[in-house]
């Protein structure tokens, strides 16, 4: 029958209640909900008053969206390069020379050692490179990230393994995610986001920036920076690098790395006391001073080059010996190029270069306009829908568009404790929902009104309404829930906000439409007696 | 005070003799649906091709299409759609994916911001390279498949099997005639549309389901009923609450496609159109699949008059 105990009252609308003022701190702007905050007295306790918000999409806010991913066959030229001066300095140790110099292979080095005492002789030390996996489970301590083949015509190829790369790709992934986060901070943006996606991707989100391209600027660039002479054209263990000066004419540059931005204790923009173009100043450490000091005192009268991501900045000549391990690098750059430039240093060089597979940006103007246009889409989907069923159902119809607003306020305030991103398709699935909300509504009171005519009097016709539509709401509702929540895992980012406010909206659906409007319609009965039903 | 009523009280429509018409025009739509996908094929979004999507306004509030047409195409980056939208100077450019890999893509949007930087704001800027768009292809794909299996399952386990071969017919009629829809209106298809045919096999069930429930209800208290006087029956008695509900629905994209802006816009007209076909597909697809697959085992459906070939 038709009761509904006063504990039961009492608990729904206590629940409503809390929901709907959790909605509030949403409703309002950032400063009104601190100016709030702030004026309440001091004996109430924070955890009492709501004052999470629902999160702006950057769809709606404005900002960037970009994805990188680690070059992996990058990062293995890297690894590969070092490998090679590794095993350089084995074989200079036990005295042998291979064949035809060191080769570098895509994922690691070859050399050939004919002899086959030499072999035997590097073998075991070249092993030793080998390092031991991180990830090795225990007892199973077999990882290694290199392998050790030599063949009996005397060739030795040393490759790195798939477990291997795949721990290299790991750290590279954590080391470029800190990079980033100190490039970031350096620009002032608020509540950047910097993830780990997959097993080789970085997911950058940065809201309401207002030069995306300076951002793209800080986050390809790898920065890594090399001090190195100039050497002769044509000689062995040159590289041919471009020259910025020289228009990108290439130049030979010894592969020696007398001092890199590893060494860097500090770097700051300046302008040249002389000329007055804007430079960066930068400091070493102890290990890089020393070996700068000690190059720069044998070398004086030869350029030194130097060298940012392959490619000649400039190369002055070596004056005189620079001991105090600081120095400036200078190279016609803007004022903008040498605060970058000072900004990259300090944050350090990327371990592998990381290549923009996705950029989404929204100007905030945009964002603004979407959000104007999407409530007032809210509010006229609202009113229409209740006015028909007002105009179908009278005084239920009044009681369904009570429970449809508490609907909508319930996705709010669920939205807001769960701390759920709100989208431009969110908005839409908001309105949407508002077309569908009414559908146990209208499933409950078309079964009242067959039920009455086939004779049941008022309350048992409400009461087999409800019993009877109950179960026609569950399956429709799940068969939805399941296409929203298939949808969540599938899309990341706008489609992702849509499924989590159309999974929300179904679960308010049922509070309201069923529980709520039960209790009105319920209440109502009880007060007026009715004689007929109302529709 | 006098309510609206949509749908008479009591209607006997025999909705199931609608098959002889309903049939013929939903396989041959489905068919062409299928020849213009393979012919024409879908306007793929920068999510499932790749390439470079922008949003422009002028600042001085007049666009000039032309101009911007002919520079952009004087990039070199192939060749660019342009498409004026509003009346305020808003223009939309989308560059096809260039052919060096990821790091390509990066070159346009420098280029478009050097160059139109000055006369235009740049509201919304979109790459997507080969690999992610790939992927999105994938997980959209697998979406829609698995939304489909998933709900089988479902059915099956609430439903008897007929049932749930009849409702899930119903959905991929839904899912086909949709895509037919992004076919012949050239409308973008990107990740948004996945969403938007989920939603709509959501709501193709939710409607079937709600007919179904009847039946199921009719066929326990009548247990002689032929399965076209029943089908006809549930029809009609859920009739109301069917157009109730596709009106609110209705409705409300209605105010989403006047009033939601652009970049919902798009969302919204499929929706609606999702709407009509799903609420049609309910009463006159997967409602006499019944009579084919053979609802009552126990009772032979008679041969329908006239020879019609299932669609599908």
């Amino acid at each position: 029958m038709l009761r509904f105990s006063k504990t039961k009252i009492i608990a729904t609308m206590a629940v409503i209640l809390i929901g709907l003022l959790l909605a509030v701190p949403s409703l309002m702007s950032r400063e009104e909900r601190e100016a709030f905050q702030r004026s309440l007295p001091g004996w109430v306790p924070s955890w009492l008053i709501p004052s999470r918000a629902v999160v702006l999409g950057l769809d709606l806010q404005g900002g960037s969206h970009v994805l990188l991913e680690v070059d992996v066959p990058d990062l293995l030229r890297t690894q590969s390069t070092a490998l090679r001066d590794d095993v350089r300095r084995v074989l200079r140790e036990a005295r042998v020379s291979p064949q035809g110099g060191i080769q570098l292979n895509p994922r690691g080095v070859q050399i050939r050692v004919p002899d086959q005492a030499d072999r035997e002789k590097i073998l075991p030390r070249l092993r030793e490179l080998a390092q031991p996996l991180g990830s090795a489970v225990l007892g199973q301590g077999g990882g290694r990230d290199l392998e050790v083949t030599s063949t009996p015509d005397g060739l030795i190829t040393l490759t790195y393994t798939d477990a291997g790369i795949n721990e290299k790709v790991r750290r590279a992934v954590d080391q470029s995610i800190e990079v980033i986060r100190r490039r970031i901070d350096v620009t002032g943006t608020t509540e950047p986001s910097i993830q780990r996606q997959g097993a080789d991707r970085v997911l950058v989100q940065v809201p309401g920036l207002q030069d995306p391209q300076r951002l793209k600027e800080l986050l390809g660039r790898t920065a890594k920076l090399e001090f190195r002479l100039l050497g002769q054209q044509g000689a062995a263990d040159v590289d041919m690098l471009p020259m910025r000066e020289a228009g990108g004419q290439k130049v030979p540059v010894e592969r020696r790395v007398i001092a890199e931005g590893g060494d860097l204790v500090d770097a700051q923009p300046a302008f040249d006391s002389r000329t007055n173009e804007p430079i960066v100043n930068f400091r070493f450490n102890i290990r890089g001073a020393q070996r700068f000091g000690q190059a720069t005192s044998e070398n004086i009268g030869r350029p030194l080059a130097i060298v940012l991501d392959n490619e000649v900045i400039s190369a002055p000549t070596i004056q005189s010996a620079i001991t105090g391990g600081s120095g400036q690098i200078s190279g016609r750059f803007t004022v903008q190029q040498a605060q970058d430039l000072a900004v990259l240093l300090r944050a350090g060089a990327l371990p592998a270069k990381l290549t923009i597979v996705e950029e989404r940006t929204v100007g905030p103007g945009l964002g603004q306009d979407s959000i104007e246009a999407g409530k007032k889409a809210t509010y006229v989907a609202a009113i229409l829908v209740m006015l028909f069923m007002f105009a179908t159902y009278g005084m239920f119809g009044l009681f369904a568009n009570i429970a449809l607003l508490v609907h909508v306020g319930l996705i709010f305030g669920l939205m807001s404790v769960l701390e759920a991103t709100l989208t431009l398709p969110g908005i839409a699935g908001i309105v949407l929902t508002i077309g569908t909300a009414v559908d146990s509504n209208v499933l409950i009171y078309e079964r009242i009104r067959e039920e009455a005519h086939a004779g049941r009097s008022i309350p048992s016709a409400i009461q087999a309404g409800f019993e009877r539509a109950f179960a026609t709401i569950v399956d429709s509702n799940s068969t939805m829930a399941i296409a929203a929540v298939i949808l969540f895992f599938l899309g990341s980012g706008p489609v992702r906000g849509f499924a989590v406010v159309f999974i929300l909206g179904i679960l308010t659906t049922v509070i309201t439409a069923v529980t709520l409007t039960r209790m009105m319609i319920a209440l109502w009965y009880h007060w007026m007696r009715p004689k007929a039903l109302p529709f | 005070m006098r309510l609206i009523r949509i749908w008479p009280e009591s209607a006997h429509f025999d909705f199931m003799r609608l098959r002889r018409f309903s049939f013929p025009l939903s396989a041959t739509l489905s068919l062409l649906t299928v020849v213009l996908l393979f012919t024409v094929g879908l306007n793929f979004g920068i999510d499932f091709r790749g390439g470079t999507l922008m949003e422009l306004q002028a600042k001085s509030g007049r666009a000039e299409v032309a101009k911007l047409r002919q520079t952009a195409e004087g990039f070199g980056f192939g060749e660019v759609e342009v498409q004026e939208f509003g009346t305020a100077g808003g223009v939309s450019l989308r560059f096809p994916i260039q052919a060096g890999g990821e790091a390509a893509q990066s070159a346009v949007v420098q280029k478009a911001r050097d160059t139109f930087g000055n006369e235009y704001e740049f509201r919304r800027v979109e790459t997507v390279g080969p690999r992610v768009s790939g992927e999105l292809v994938q997980s959209g794909t697998i979406g829609v498949i698995l939304s489909v299996i998933a709900v089988l399952f479902y059915l099956w386990f609430r439903f008897e099997r007929e049932l749930a071969i009849g409702a899930i017919v119903g959905t991929l009629h839904d899912i086909v005639l949709t895509v037919g829809f992004f076919v012949i209106t050239r409308h973008e298809f990107n990740m948004t549309s996945i969403a938007a045919i989920l939603t709509i096999v959501g709501y193709s069930l939710n409607e079937t389901v709600v007919v179904f429930d009847r039946t199921r209800e009719l066929m326990r208290r009548y247990k002689t009923m032929p399965v076209e006087e029943l089908l006809n029956l549930s029809i009609n008695t859920t009739m109301s609450r069917t157009v109730m509900t596709a009106t609110t629905t209705a409705l409300s994209l209605l105010a989403l496609v006047i009033f939601g802006g652009r970049a919902i816009e798009g969302f919204a007209q499929v929706m609606l159109y999702g709407v009509v076909v799903c609420t049609y597909s309910a009463i006159f697809i997967s409602s006499p699949m019944l009579i084919y697959i053979g609802l009552r085992s126990t009772e032979t459906a008679k041969a329908p008059e006239g020879k019609v070939a299932p669609a599908e």
